[in-house]
């Protein structure tokens, strides 16, 4: 699914080198940034650009992993066969798209148990949407085609981003993601042309999952203080409000087209700008997520731990059969 | 805490007549099972039909410090590019 940059501290400064980098290395790795030329793991990077990056991509990993709690919940209540199957699938998809950026986060140099500890124990974010309960079926319908709408947003111009295990993983992530948003779309579509109660499913889903999704982007751009290194290392492609906008723009009509309302009362079409004016964003609220007040916060981390705890046996007992194959291997 | 499940570097055919291609990695305690998780992981939608998994330990890769000497000899031997022989336009298939 998703991530943006996630800062509880929003007064905390870019990340800071911890030694001063040797400025002729750090001109030419600058230079080559520049160029849009790629980062590859065994090149030499400062060490700010690597922290950055094993914070963005497992930021990003963690979201996708627990993304999967809130629909997963779903799949044996989806209301036919064909739904469940689309449900699985796409689940099974944020899995995948967790393990491809787990693995673009280890070639820089971290481990996935230190990955996953961190997760466990609140010092890693992840998007702070999945803190927000699915109340109906509507509201899978509402995440496919808000959510991960606003993740494809995001992503794309992360298939550039100068980091190349990153990019090449944003690129199949990409590749996946649309038949997500079609799918939750479709959901909506088919509530709003229901009767008039599912119709209400709809409207209701929407009207909770808007303002979150345009959260999704992270701060405003004069509140986002990690941005502009981002941006100058091409870690980040656009800014927070620049993919907003799109995003604001693109959705409008969608939702129109079903006949929904955006719960925004400020929402108007702007014709000098070509774009949507919209209304203030409660960042308060957001913070409030990010810090872990979210509604499902705890739930999502427990689900999460249970299952890695419960799950320890598995991963041992695998490790000591391979191991006394391999032994029983050698010995013949 | 256990060990991690060692990494294993994932290559995928995506036809016949195609040379593997890299395309990440998984995690898994054998070969047996990094080939089933590279199947769940990187080929979903029919992306190909033979996988290759390495122990990520048993690659050696170049030095990107040493790209300069190690590829150099062959920057300054352009007459191993056809291009580099002028031919008259008139003689033909050549």
């Amino acid at each position: 699914m998703y991530t943006t940059e996630l800062d509880d501290n929003k007064k905390k400064p870019a990340t800071v080198p911890s030694a001063p980098e040797d400025p002729v290395r750090l001109a030419a790795f600058e230079a080559r940034v520049a160029a849009d030329d790629f980062i590859e793991p065994k090149d030499w990077m400062p060490e700010a650009y690597r922290k950055t990056l094993i914070r963005q991509i497992s930021q990003h990993a963690h979201s996708e992993i627990v993304g999967m709690l809130p629909e997963g919940n779903w799949i044996t209540r989806a209301p036919s066969l064909r739904r469940k199957a689309v449900l699985l699938a796409k689940v099974q998809d944020e899995g995948g798209h967790g393990l491809y950026l787990y693995a673009a986060a280890e070639t820089l140099g971290t481990s996935r148990d230190e990955m996953i500890e961190a997760l466990h124990s609140g010092r890693a974010k992840y998007s702070t949407i999945f803190n927000y309960p699915t109340l109906t079926w509507a509201d899978i319908g509402a995440i496919g085609w808000l959510v991960d709408g606003a993740a494809i947003m995001n992503q794309v111009p992360l298939q550039r981003t100068s980091y190349g295990p990153y990019a090449r993983a944003m690129v199949r992530i990409c590749k996946e993601e649309s038949f997500h948003q079609r799918q939750g779309y479709e959901i909506m579509m088919t509530l709003a042309a229901g009767t008039a109660e599912q119709k209400r499913m709809a409207q209701s889903a929407l009207d909770r999952w808007w303002w979150p999704s345009l959260m999704m982007f992270g701060p405003p751009d004069d509140n986002s203080p990690n941005s502009a290194q981002s941006m100058r290392w091409r870690i980040k492609r656009e800014t927070n409000d620049q993919i907003r906008q799109k995003f604001i723009d693109v959705t409008v009509p969608q939702a129109e087209a079903i006949d929904l309302q955006v719960p925004d009362p400020a929402l108007k079409w702007n014709e000098t700008r070509g774009s949507y004016d919209f209304g203030e964003i409660d960042w308060e609220e957001f913070y409030a997520v990010v810090r872990g007040e979210g509604p499902l916060a705890k739930e999502r981390m427990n689900a999460r731990v249970k299952a890695w705890e419960e799950g320890a046996w598995v991963r041992e007992a695998a490790m000591a059969h391979a191991d006394k194959r391999r032994v029983r291997a050698a010995a013949e | 805490m256990s060990k991690e499940w060692p990494l294993w570097e994932v290559f995928v055919r995506a036809k016949n007549g195609l040379a593997h291609k890299h395309v990440g990695s998984v995690h898994a305690a054998d070969g047996r099972m990094a080939i089933e998780a590279a199947r769940d992981t990187y080929t979903r939608r029919m992306e190909g039909i033979s996988l290759w998994v390495v122990p990520s330990a048993s690659i050696v890769a170049s030095d990107p410090n040493d790209a300069g000497e190690l590829f150099e000899p062959a920057a300054d031997k352009v007459y191993r590019h056809p291009t580099f022989y002028s031919i008259p336009d008139h003689i033909k298939n050549i």
